[in-house]
């Protein structure tokens, strides 16, 4: 192997590292943090996706000389749609469930189905992708040989972004202090006097949030369809179980060895075959560590 | 300051507490006394909001607040020490007692806490559940006194706690109520621990109170026959 493949491939295991995490991260709040299976999180993605679509569309028919600017717009409305979507969600129908993961499990699931639906008759059942801007197209090469994509960049720059966010509101702020209360004992941290109903319809809004952020992130490697958050899912769910449940930092580690285990099979398996490798050594793993990599050990 | 009138709690159909009328005064030590399963959890989990009044009122200062939720009855002045002390074992003691500071609406711990606990302020970035079980009885109290109570229910802190640590945390809350007035409601089966606060003893049994003593005039034997398994 020599260096420009070799430096492809870490880059290409980084590209995959960051889109697993982007993935996961509104996930690692609803269900790591919440508890709540939301099996319409990939949904919720997809709408963040829409929005970014409509977004292109609307500068591309109104707005042409601001074209360049339009993803930074799409991103901050998706956060915006897909985040008032989970408040309302969670004051409507997620909070009748807590305590519940069975019947989460299963409505949640129902929810996905019928989100799904409501896109095939809203947006059509075809593909459709974004325009890609002219400062995203192409790649940067920094040495002679090792040509970097600009889209792979700008997510992992954008990664880089919102995971720094996300960890000042959790650990930096009273709303993220609030959240980690909660999410630790519910009934203890409305005794020490949290809102704790306030707290869940902004924690899983943030998380549906964050999702409509990765779905925006992922119209510029792929093209969108009302079953795109399906393939989103269970990479999510993967990276969130594998890392460890209540904890973000094991949700960054999970993502990071799965991406450069994936990237470094792929190059000497099939893609498929590095996939089945992949999940054989998450069972294993889970197996031996049920509660996932990140796990401390304190006194309850 | 606190008065409850004919509080009936129950678990599904089976009656927990059954027509309890109390009243507790400013100032006052009250503690409720009687043997596992009797009720004395289940009073102070109903008044602090944690499980709903089938009947009855609560009222705080003449705030009715039967039907108001855990962080409002905070936020109106009542503190809650739990049995077991439930303390965020992922959050670090200073985060601990941060949470406190939801009720009081001030951005800082107040310095007399650690006045009260000085060893909680050395431990500040420790991990709650990697503390003893005596410091994180410490902690649910100071975490409890942050949000500045006008009474405390405190339930069972002898609880699991070392006999020295239990003279300690009776030092300290005699030192609260001389300081502040504090009023407290303590649930209690270790009746030396009760007398060293308690103005009176209200004894519970299948939910209701069967026998009422003052400081003054109690009869240990009578009390330890309450107690007794």
């Amino acid at each position: 192997m020599n260096v420009e493949i070799a430096a492809m491939q870490v880059f290409s295991g980084i590209s995959l590292f960051t889109i697993l995490v982007l993935m996961a991260l509104g996930l690692s709040i609803v269900f790591g943090l919440m508890g709540v299976i939301n099996m319409a999180h990939g949904e919720v993605m997809a709408l963040g996706a829409y929005v970014t679509y409509y977004t292109a569309r609307f500068f591309g028919a109104y707005l042409p000389s601001l074209m360049g600017a339009y993803v930074f717009f799409g991103i901050a409305l998706a956060f915006l749609v897909t985040f008032a979507f989970g408040y309302l969600l969670e004051r409507s129908f997620i909070r009748f469930l807590y305590a519940r993961p069975l019947d989460t499990l299963l409505a949640t699931w129902g929810l996905s189905l019928v989100l799904q639906q409501a896109y095939r008759s809203g947006f059509g059942a075809q593909e459709v992708s974004v325009p890609m801007t002219s400062w995203l197209t192409g790649a940067w090469e920094p040495i002679a040989g090792i040509q970097l994509p600009l889209n792979r960049l700008f997510i992992i720059w954008l990664t880089l972004l919102v995971s720094g966010g996300v960890y000042l509101i959790l650990y930096r702020t009273r709303w993220g202090l609030r959240i980690r209360a909660v999410t630790q004992n519910r009934a203890m941290s409305g005794a020490v006097g949290i809102d704790t109903g306030r707290v869940d319809a902004m924690s899983f809004a943030l998380g549906c949030g964050l999702a409509g952020i990765a779905g925006s992130a992922f119209t510029m490697i792929g093209s969108t369809n009302p079953l795109t958050g399906q393939l989103y899912i269970v990479d999510a769910f993967i990276v969130v179980v594998f890392g460890g449940v209540q904890s973000l930092l094991g949700t960054f580690a999970s993502g990071f060895v799965i991406a450069s285990s994936q990237s470094f099979l792929e190059f000497l398996l099939s893609g498929s075959m590095a996939k089945v490798s992949i999940l054989l050594a998450v069972i294993t793993v889970l197996y031996f560590r049920p509660t996932g990599l990140f796990t401390s050990k304190v006194r309850q | 300051m606190l008065t409850v009138q004919d509080l009936h709690v129950s678990y599904r159909q089976s009656p927990a507490i059954r027509g309890v009328s109390f009243q507790v005064r400013r100032g006052e030590t009250v503690a409720v006394m009687g043997r596992n399963g009797m009720g004395k959890t289940t009073l102070l989990k109903a008044l602090i909001g944690l499980l709903p009044a089938h009947a009855g009122s609560v009222a705080l200062e003449g705030d009715d607040l039967t039907h108001a939720p855990s962080h409002q009855r905070v936020r109106r002045g009542m503190g809650y020490v739990p049995q077991g002390r439930m303390i965020f074992p992922y959050l670090t003691v200073e985060e601990n007692l941060r949470t406190g500071l939801e009720a009081s609406g001030q951005e800082e711990i107040p310095e007399d806490v650690y006045g009260y606990f000085p060893e909680l302020r050395t431990m500040g970035k420790r991990r709650g559940g990697n503390l003893s079980g005596g410091q994180q009885q410490q902690l649910a109290l100071a975490r409890a006194l942050v949000a500045r109570p006008k009474v405390l229910l405190l339930d069972e802190p002898t609880e699991g706690i070392q006999p020295s640590v239990i003279k300690e945390i009776a030092a300290t809350l005699n030192r609260l109520k001389a300081d502040r007035g504090l009023t407290i409601l303590l649930s209690e089966q270790v009746l030396s621990f009760a007398m060293e606060l308690a103005d009176r003893f209200l004894i519970i049994e299948r939910g209701e109170f069967v026998h009422e003593e003052d400081r003054q005039h109690v009869d240990r034997e009578r009390v330890h026959a309450y107690l007794a398994v």
